[in-house]
C-alpha cells in the first residue's frame, strides 16, 4: 500500500493511520526505501515505482501491511539567502535542484551527496548519510544538517535544531536523523549549512608501488601541507586526489602536491596513467556528480552499492576480507568510508557476517533490501534502543 | 545504607569529599550567580570509579552532576542539593593519537588545549577553541557542544567528536560512533553531544584532528560604526571567502580589553578581526582579495599581520573580553544568542535600544561570522533592582534573537540559566519529545537533573 501525502499534516495522518510505515523519496536507494522481502524493490537505481508491497503481499521475513509513504510532493526550497550560507527546504527536494540554485550564487552542498542525476533528494541523502568524495574537505552530511522538522512514530510533528549555523539549544535531532534510514522519524523539512564553492578544480592520480604504500601515502596526504577536496583510493589501486580553489594558484598547488608525494624516498609513487592527471576541464560544478570520482558509477552492473564506515587503520583488513570475495571497493574520504560493490548474486547476510567479524558497520544503498538496513556491528547499544523506543513507541517504523 | 555510606565503600579514601568546607568549592561554576552545596563530591581517577559512582547514585535514587573544570557559563555543572558531584578533572590523559587517521582518544577531563599540545608533534590540532580553552575540559565541551572563535570554518564540538564511550545514568556502558568521520546508522554520537549531561557521562572520547595551517594572517579593521563592521562581514561571505574566524568588538568591549591585557587595538567604534588560514599560497591569494574588499568597506583603518606574537596578542584581547569587562563594572551578565548573520546590524541596534531603555550599559563581542552574539550586560549589584533589570534585559535580548530567526544559545548551552527561554524556540510537542528522550534513557532524571529541561517532578500540573 502506498500513500502520497502532500503536506506535513497528511504525513502525520498517514503515520497515525498505519501500523507500519516506510518513507521514500525518489527511490534512488532502494535498499533503504524498499520493503524488506519485496522483490519489486529490487529493480535497481532510480526505479521510483519499485516501491510498495501490494495489499496482502507477504514478505519473506513477515513484513506485511507496510504503508509506503511516497514523499516526493514535499519538495521545494523554503528559504535561501546566499549571505546566510544556510538553506531550508522541504525534505524531499531533489539535490540536483538545490545544487543548481546554489551554483547560481557560487555555493554548493559541501557534503557532495551522490545519485543527484538519478533524482536523489535531500532527505534521502540525510537518511542514508551518503557523503560523497568531495566531503573530504569540509565534512560529511552530519556536519551540515542544522535543523529538521519530522513526524515521529506517534504521528507528532516536532522540530529540532534551527536555521542558524551555530546553535546549542535542545537535543540535536538533526544529527540523529543522519543515517536513520527512515526508521526513526519522517523528515518533512531540513535546514543545511552550505559553503562557497571552490572556483576551480584539478584532479590528479598517483600509483603507489604497493597497497601498503598507497595507504600510507593516503595518511600522509590527509595531514599534508596541501589541503585536498577529495582523497580516494580507487578500485584499481590508484590514489585519486582533487584540489579545489582559486584558479590562479591551482597549478602551483598541484605541482607542490606532486612534489610532496614524490619527494619522500620511503614512499615512491609515479603519476597515474591517463586518469585525470592534469587539469580537469569542467569547472561548472563543484561536486563529484557523474565524473571519475562518482562513488557508484564505477561499480560493475548488478552489484549493490554498500557504504562501510571505517577508521583508516582498518582499511587493509577490509581490503583483504572483501578482496577474497571478491567484492571491489573504493576507499573514500581518506579511508573513513568504503564504497563496496557487493556482487548481486551474493546475499547481504554474507557481507553482514564479514563486517561483524571486523567490528565494522555498513549500509547498502542500491539493490534489493536485506532484512535490515544496518550491516555488521553497529554501535549504540542500550542508548540506541532507548532512544528508538521514545521516538517510536508503537513500532511503526521498520527495523534498523 | 545511605548513598554516602555506599560511596564510602568504593575505596576512594580522601577522594570522597563530604565536609561542607570541602564540597563548597564545587557549589558553583562559571555562572557564579547560582550556587548549591552538593552532598558529596567524588574525585574520580578512573572510568571504573565513574561507573561505580553512577551505579551507587542510581541504586540510591540520588541525582548526580558530572563536572570537569567548572567553566560552564550556563550553570551546566551546578550541583543538586542532596546530589553528588562526580569530578572528572583527574581523568585527564590523552590516551592515543593516530596521526594517519587524524584522531585523538582522550579522557573527559582532558583540557581542550592539551589535545592540541599533544597533537602538535604530528602537525595536527584540535579545532574547537572556546575562549576558556586553557582550562575547560573536553567532557564539558562535549556535553554543551561548545563553540569558539574558529567555528566559522571548522564547526562546533559535535563536528569533531567521532566516538564516545559513555556510562548511562543507570550504570550501563555504551559505545557510540567510533573512529570514522562518517556514520552508518543513526548518529548516536551526534545526539549525545550537546545533551548537557542528561544522557550520562562520557568516559572516553575520540576526537577529530585537523592539520595545523601553515599560514595564518589576521586582519584588524577599525570602523566608525558597528553597522559598517557588520556589513563588511556580509560582503566577505558574499565574495566567497571563507575566513577561519570573523569577530567584532564594540567600543566598550575594546576599552575593557585595553584596560586588562592591552592588546593595543586601534581606537574605533567597532573592531573587526578577520583571520585567514591555510596553505601559504592560498592565504596570500585570499589576503589580496580581502584587502581590496576591506579597503572598499568604509574602514577607518586596515592592518594585518602574520607575526605569531602579534596575532596572539590580538586573540588574547578578544578572548579575555568577558573577564576584562570586570574592569568596567562591578557585575555583569555574559549572554550568548544567535541571529542570522545578515541581521547582525539590526540586532545590534536593537540591543542598544533595549540597553538604554533599561538604563544599562551593554558591551558587545561576537562571533560575527556565525551571527553569535555575546552581549555583556554591565550593572552594579549593590544598586537595588539592578540585577533584576539586567536579567530582564538579558531575556529581552534572547527573545529578540528568536524573533529574528536565531537561537537562545550558540555555544554556552541552556543549563539552568536559559531553561525558561527554551520554549521561545521549541513548541510544547518539541519539548515533550525531548523530555521523553531524556526519560527513556534516564527514567528517574538523575543525570544533571534540572539542566536544559524542567524535570517532570518539578512541573506544575
Amino acid at each position: 500500500m502506498t500513500a502520497s501525502p502532500e503536506n506535513p499534516a497528511e504525513v502525520q495522518e498517514a503515520v497515525r493511520g498505519a501500523s507500519r510505515v516506510l518513507p521514500h523519496g525518489a527511490g534512488t536507494k532502494p535498499a533503504l526505501s524498499g520493503v524488506p522481502g519485496d522483490d519489486r524493490a529490487a529493480d535497481g537505481h532510480g526505479a521510483a515505482d519499485g516501491h510498495g508491497a501490494a495489499d496482502g503481499h507477504r514478505a519473506a521475513d513477515g513484513e506485511t501491511g507496510v504503508v509506503c509513504l511516497d514523499l516526493r510532493a514535499l519538495s521545494g526550497i523554503v528559504e535561501y539567502d546566499p549571505a546566510e550560507l544556510t538553506l531550508t527546504a522541504q525534505a524531499n527536494t531533489p539535490l540536483a535542484d538545490l545544487s543548481a540554485t546554489l551554483a547560481e550564487h557560487g555555493q554548493y552542498l559541501p557534503f557532495d551527496p551522490p545519485l543527484q542525476a538519478a533524482g536523489a533528494t535531500l532527505a534521502g541523502a540525510v537518511a542514508a548519510a551518503s557523503s560523497g568524495p568531495g566531503a573530504f574537505r569540509h565534512g560529511g552530511v552530519r556536519d551540515f544538517v542544522i535543523g529538521v522538522t519530522l513526524v515521529d512514530g506517534t504521528g507528532r510533528l516536532v522540530h529540532g535544531g534551527g536555521k542558524v549555523v551555530k546553535n546549542a539549544a535542545g537535543f540535536d535531532l538533526p544529527k540523529l536523523m543522519v543515517g536513520s534510514a527512515g526508521r526513526l522519524g519522517i523528515m518533512v523539512r531540513l535546514s543545511v549549512k552550505v559553503l562557497p564553492a571552490p572556483r576551480a578544480h584539478r584532479d590528479l592520480a598517483f600509483v603507489a608501488p604497493t597497497r601498503q604504500a598507497a595507504l600510507e601515502l593516503m595518511g600522509r596526504l590527509g595531514r599534508g601541507p596541501v589541503h585536498l577536496d577529495a582523497l580516494e583510493l580507487d578500485e584499481a589501486g590508484r590514489l585519486r586526489v582533487r584540489l579545489g580553489g582559486a584558479e590562479e594558484v591551482l597549478e602551483d598547488r598541484a605541482r607542490r602536491l606532486a612534489g610532496f608525494v614524490g619527494l619522500d624516498p620511503a614512499d615512491p609513487v609515479d603519476p597515474g596513467e591517463g586518469q585525470g592527471h592534469g587539469a580537469r576541464q569542467d569547472t561548472g560544478h563543484s561536486d563529484s556528480q557523474g565524473d571519475g570520482l562518482d562513488p557508484i558509477a564505477w561499480m560493475p552492473a548488478g552489484s549493490r552499492a554498500v557504504r562501510v564506515v571505517l577508521n583508516p587503520a582498518q582499511a587493509a583488513v577490509l581490503l583483504d576480507t572483501l578482496g577474497a570475495v571478491p567484492a571491489p571497493l573504493r576507499l573514500s574520504l581518506g579511508a573513513n568510508l568504503a564504497w563496496v560493490a557487493w556482487p548481486g548474486d551474493r546475499p547481504l547476510e554474507e557481507l553482514d557476517r564479514r563486517l561483524t567479524k571486523l567490528g565494522l558497520a555498513g549500509m547498502p544503498l542500491t539493490g534489493a533490501p536485506g532484512p535490515r538496513p544496518l550491516l555488521g556491528s553497529a554501535p549504540g547499544g542500550a542508548f540506541a534502543r532507548r532512544i528508538r523506543a521514545a521516538l517510536d513507541p508503537d513500532h511503526r517504523f521498520l527495523e534498523l | 545504607m545511605d548513598v554516602i555510606a555506599a560511596l564510602g565503600e568504593l575505596g576512594l579514601g580522601g577522594r570522597l569529599l563530604t565536609s561542607t568546607a570541602a564540597v563548597a568549592a564545587y557549589a558553583s561554576d562559571g555562572l557564579a550567580a547560582f550556587h548549591e552545596l552538593p552532598r558529596a563530591v567524588v574525585l574520580a581517577e578512573s572510568a571504573q570509579e565513574v561507573i561505580a559512582a553512577v551505579r551507587v547514585c542510581h541504586d540510591h535514587d540520588t541525582p548526580f552532576v558530572a563536572r570537569g573544570s567548572g567553566t560552564s557559563l550556563s550553570g551546566g555543572s551546578l550541583p543538586n542539593p542532596d546530589g553528588i558531584v562526580i569530578a572528572l578533572n583527574r581523568l585527564n590523559r590523552v590516551l592515543a593519537i593516530d596521526p594517519d587517521a587524524r584522531t585523538a582518544r582522550v579522557q573527559p577531563g582532558t583540557i581542550n588545549l592539551e589535545v592540541s599540545r599533544a597533537a602538535a608533534v604530528h602537525g595536527l590540532e584540535y579545532a574547537p577553541d572556546p575562549s576558556s580553552q586553557q582550562v575547560c575540559s573536553i567532557g564539558g565541551n562535549l556535553a554543551f557542544n561548545s563553540g569558539g572563535a574558529h567555528c566559522l570554518k571548522h564547526g562546533m564540538t559535535a563536528n569533531h567528536v567521532l566516538g564516545i564511550r559513555a556510562v548511562l545514568p543507570d550504570g550501563e556502558v555504551v559505545d557510540l560512533g567510533g573512529g570514522s568521520t562518517e556514520v552508518a546508522g543513526p548518529d548516536w554520537t551526534g545526539l549525545f553531544c550537546g545533551s548537557e549531561g542528561l544522557f550520562g557521562i562520557a568516559l572516553e572520547v575520540t576526537l577529530r584532528l585537523v592539520p595545523i595551517a601553515e599560514a595564518k594572517r589576521t586582519f584588524l579593521v577599525a570602523y566608525d560604526s558597528l553597522e559598517r563592521a557588520g556589513d563588511a562581514v556580509a560582503q566577505i561571505v558574499a565574495a566567497g571567502l571563507l575566513p577561519v574566524a570573523m569577530e567584532i568588538m564594540d567600543e566598550l568591549a575594546m576599552q575593557a580589553a585595553e584596560a586588562s591585557v592591552k592588546p593595543n587595538y586601534p581606537k574605533a567604534a567597532a573592531l573587526l578581526i578577520v583571520e585567514l588560514e591555510g596553505e601559504t599560497d592560498v592565504v596570500a591569494a585570499d589576503a589580496v582579495l580581502l584587502d581590496a574588499l576591506l579597503a572598499d568597506s568604509g574602514a577607518a583603518s586596515v592592518t594585518s599581520t602574520e607575526d605569531p606574537e602579534a596575532r596572539a596578542l590580538i586573540w588574547k584581547g578578544r578572548k579575555s573580553a568577558f573577564s576584562a569587562v570586570g574592569w568596567l563594572a562591578p557585575d555583569y551578565i555574559v549572554q550568548d544568542g544567535v541571529v542570522p548573520r545578515t541581521r547582525l546590524g539590526e540586532a545590534l541596534v536593537e540591543i542598544g535600544r533595549l540597553g538604554s531603555e533599561a538604563g544599562l550599559r551593554v558591551a558587545n563581542v561576537f562571533h560575527a561570522g556565525d551571527g553569535n552574539l555575546h552581549p555583556l550586560i554591565l550593572f552594579d549589584g549593590r544598586e537595588p533592582g539592578a540585577q533584576e533589570r539586567a536579567e530582564q534585559l538579558a531575556g529581552e535580548i534572547l527573545a529578540m534573537c528568536v524573533r529574528f530567526g536565531g537561537s537562545i544559545t550558540g555555544e554556552h548551552g541552556v543549563g539552568v540559566e536559559k531553561r525558561q527561554y527554551l520554549e521561545l524556540m521549541f513548541s510544547e510537542d518539541d519539548l515533550a519529545l525531548m523530555g521523553e528522550l531524556r526519560r527513556a534513557v534516564d527514567p528517574e532524571e538523575l543525570a544533571n537533573r534540572g539542566k536544559m529541561l524542567v524535570p517532570l517532578r518539578d512541573r506544575v500540573a
